[in-house]
């Protein structure tokens, strides 16, 4: 009964969605206020029913239900119940069903929230955002129906991937989607500004708070999956450049540039094509990553064509989404009229420089990525594209990306002084090079490679240089403390995210250099007692302990003691587990961490003579990245709760209105 | 079945894993040097039955062996290049993970700096564009001509002597 409500509300939804789509597009276009007012009622019961159908696919997995095909097949009794309920979204229909429901509540957040939007430009957004929820739907309804039922039920399920049963990856799925569905406010805001042919300031103030959580979420759900894939496979590696990573960091790219590029917008009223041009591309990575992770179509072309209804049906999404948009740009982009003019040198151009270096950088990304696929699709033979490619074309973009973010900031609109910012970025400079010299000489220099005192030393002129704009914004040293302090109270919201946000990409340049740089490695069988030296740590394997039993597992546990110069540091139990439903193993990594670097232990298959294969790694300056990542995320977070989003125009009026009154 | 694959098994919810070990002790080298270099080479090459992984984090059989055929040829004396080339002889382009620069891998290589080059070229010619467009709009606008200009610093030239 609860399945089949969940399967009717979903149904009930579909209906819903296309009434939002329709009704609300056409009294937009016709000015008639009540066929607009529908879109909002319209997207709260959307996403009512839909709470209904992703509540009902809950309660199945919490009961075990497994005369329902998708628990059947994903869930087991047990299972702990945290990992029960994340379960829902581990599997592909499950996963949908969340892409949905995700969706619906964006919508929801505009009709709530959008109190002040124009009435036109609310229905017509909320109507596009309502022709994806059509499309999505659907592909669950007919393709992906995550309500089957299974006669007769088996007594028990097949259980979940034990890989995936962590609290990093429970929390990665949703984190994900509210980053690649949250650009869908951005797109359907750019449609309906392309119908109606106006973006202005207002426009681009409205769709930043959406793209600005977007990206939030999208950072913290990369962030998770890279943490989880370094304490989880068991070597300490956190990026791979694999084609379902970059499915989430093209959007993620594309997702910064529109960012940047929106700020020009609310400023200096230009840019305004190219903005929605980002906004139409970002979210269409969005839906080609979705693509590419569900149709199959990365293990092999060729999988693709054999069982094509999902694949296809995702991509003919893709194809009309992004078709559709890009035709409609195509027509009424020249009408943006843009606004203020801008000197090459100047915050405007510096920003736009931001979008040239970002933009290649996504495409250098989707090239690499869809490259085998063409060339196996064409015939051309097979080829390898992986993390060698990469690195070797994608970083080398960044530098001097990297390298304009300090000076950016430090121009002014318009018409910037490009030899004054830096005159003033001198004290940066020279801290940069101080900290390059000094790695180069404190590593050893020949032992270390090179461009890790550069990317030290672009990391300080990245870090020193986003301080000096704040320190410079608040007068830091150059007036009285009292002024300082009003200084930076006043200093909106926005500028702080701006500076906390850079502040954490030069942390997470200094993990990447570090953890890449001066990573060491000990793999050697070990007998208990034997003791290992990794970067200076002693290392003594105590003794293993088999059998022993987790709630659905048993697992080989290992006694690692790590010491420093005879004193005791840590004690480390990493484990090799052995699941039971699925039967599979997997290997658990003990990690100290000092936050400067991390002691990471695995152990693995005993060599028959009672010793076992041991891996040790000392994995300099990793936490940083992942410390660095959440300092971005705070930044974002701050810059959101900016007073020109919670003040809004409407507002300010209504309540200077009833002072009126009561004056 | 190692590590990479885990991480796309992951995101592709598809059921799909196994423990990732990669190089193990007795596929290892005495010569520290040597395994060194195998390391560092073991990097660019790719497990050809596995996804988008190298040979040096895969688990599957075939990464082993080529492992430990790697092994053998340093170890007879090869350079990094003969190595690699020996393994490009036998299994083709395919097993290299940074592919080579050819016919089939034109656009890979040159579509990066391509899109750079176009991105800025938009970006000149929209400064131009903007520029004369400006003009056109309103000729107070337009920047100053040679004698205009000229005219400016000598006013301000008198203006800082007065």
């Amino acid at each position: 009964m609860i399945p089949e409500t969940g399967h009717f509300a979903l149904i009930l939804a579909l209906f819903v969605a296309v009434v939002q789509a329709t009704v609300p597009m056409i009294g937009a276009s016709r000015g008639d206020r009540a066929w607009m007012d529908l879109s909002r009622p319209a997207a709260v019961a959307q996403f009512l029913l839909i709470a209904i159908a992703f509540g009902a696919l809950v309660t199945c997995y919490v009961t075990s239900d497994f005369s329902v095909l998708n628990v059947a097949q994903n869930s087991h009794t047990d299972k702990p119940m945290f990992y029960k309920v994340s379960g829902v979204w581990a599997n592909h229909e499950g996963s949908m069903l969340l892409w949905v429901f995700i969706l619906s509540l964006y919508g929801m957040g505009v009709a709530a929230a959008g109190g002040n939007l124009p009435p036109a430009l609310r229905a017509r957004a909320l109507a596009v955002q309502a022709m994806i929820s059509v499309g999505f739907i659907l592909f669950i309804l007919l393709t992906s129906n995550p309500f089957a039922r299974l006669d007769p039920a088996p007594f028990n399920g097949n259980g979940m991937n034990p890989l995936l049963q962590d609290p990093g990856l429970a929390f990665h799925p949703p984190m994900l989607y509210l980053g690649y569905v949250g650009f869908s406010m951005a797109f359907s805001f750019a449609i309906a500004a392309l119908i109606e042919g106006r973006v202005d300031a207002a426009w681009a103030r409205w769709v930043r708070p959406w793209s600005l959580l977007a990206w939030c979420s999208l950072t913290l759900g990369i962030g998770l999956g890279s943490w989880w894939a370094y304490y989880t496979l068991g070597w300490g590696g956190w990026w791979y450049w694999d084609p379902v990573e970059n499915a989430s960091f093209m959007p993620w790219l594309a997702g910064t540039a529109l960012l940047h590029s929106s700020i020009v917008v609310e400023k200096r009223d230009t840019l305004k094509a190219w903005t929605i041009l980002l906004a139409i591309v970002t979210f269409s990575l969005s839906l080609l990553g979705t693509f590419l992770v569900r149709s199959g179509v990365l293990t092999s072309v060729h999988s693709f064509a054999s069982d094509p209804a999902r694949g296809v049906f995702v991509l003919a999404l893709l194809v009309v989404v992004t078709g559709g948009s890009l035709t409609l740009f195509t027509f009424r982009a020249a009408s943006l009229k843009g606004g203020g003019l801008f000197a090459p040198i100047s915050r405007e151009g510096s920003l736009l420089l931001n979008n040239v270096l970002m933009s290649t950088g996504a495409g250098t990304v989707l090239l690499g990525t869809l490259y085998p696929l063409f060339t196996d699709a064409l015939n051309l033979g097979k080829v390898s594209v992986g993390a060698p490619f990469f690195n070797s074309v994608f970083l080398p973009l960044m530098v001097p990306m990297v390298m304009t973010m300090a000076i950016g900031p430090m121009m002014q609109w318009k018409r910037g002084d490009l030899a004054g910012a830096l005159s003033r970025l001198k004290v940066a400079f020279v801290l940069a090079l101080a900290v390059a010299v000094a790695t180069w000489l404190l590593a050893g220099g020949s032992a270390s490679p090179l461009w890790a005192a550069g990317g030290l030393g672009l990391a300080a002129w990245l870090f020193v240089g986003t301080a000096v704009e704040w320190a410079e914004r608040v007068r830091l040293g150059r007036c009285s403390f009292g002024e300082f302090l009003q200084r930076c109270g006043h200093l909106p919201r926005s500028a702080y995210g701006m500076t906390i946000t850079h502040a954490g990409l030069a942390v997470v340049i200094v993990g990447i250099t570090g953890s890449t740089a001066w990573k060491t490695e000990q793999i050697q069988v070990m007998h208990p007692g034997d003791t290992v030296n990794v970067a200076g740590y002693q290392v003594t394997l105590d003794g293993t302990q088999d059998n022993v039993p987790g709630p659905n597992y048993t697992a080989l546990r290992a006694t690692f003691t790590a010491r420093k110069d005879g004193r005791l540091i840590a004690v480390m139990h990493p484990e090799k587990r052995q699941y039971t439903m699925p039967p599979r193993p997997t290997t658990d990594a003990a990690i100290h961490t000092n936050l400067i670097g991390d002691l990471y232990a695995v152990i693995g298959d005993p060599d028959g003579t009672g010793g076992f294969v041991t891996r040790l790694y000392y994995n300099p300056l990793v936490p940083w990245i992942f410390i660095g990542a959440l300092i971005m995320v705070g930044g974002g977070l701050v810059s959101l709760t900016d007073r020109r989003y919670r003040v809004g125009a409407p507002l300010r009026t209504a309540r200077a209105a009833a002072a009126a009154a009561r004056a | 079945m190692t590590a990479r694959r885990l991480f796309a098994a992951f995101a592709l919810m598809i059921i799909a894993a196994g423990p990732a070990f990669a190089v193990q002790p007795d596929e290892m080298l005495k010569d520290p040097k040597l395994e060194a270099r195998a390391r560092e080479l073991s990097k660019d090459l790719r497990c050809l039955v596995c996804q988008n992984e190298n040979i040096d984090d895969s688990n599957a059989d075939l990464a082993h062996d080529l492992r430990v055929l790697l092994r053998q040829r340093l170890a007879a004396g090869d350079t990094d290049q003969q190595a690699k080339q020996y393994l490009v002889a036998r299994y083709g382009d395919y097993v290299l993970l940074k592919p080579p620069f050819n016919a089939e891998t034109l656009v890979l290589w040159l579509g990066p700096g391509g899109l750079l080059l176009a991105g800025l070229g938009f970006a000149v010619a929209y400064y131009r564009r903007r520029v004369t467009a400006a003009a056109a709009a309103d000729p107070a606008a337009a920047p100053l001509s040679e004698a205009e200009s000229r005219r400016l610093t000598a006013l301000l030239e008198d203006d800082k002597k007065s």
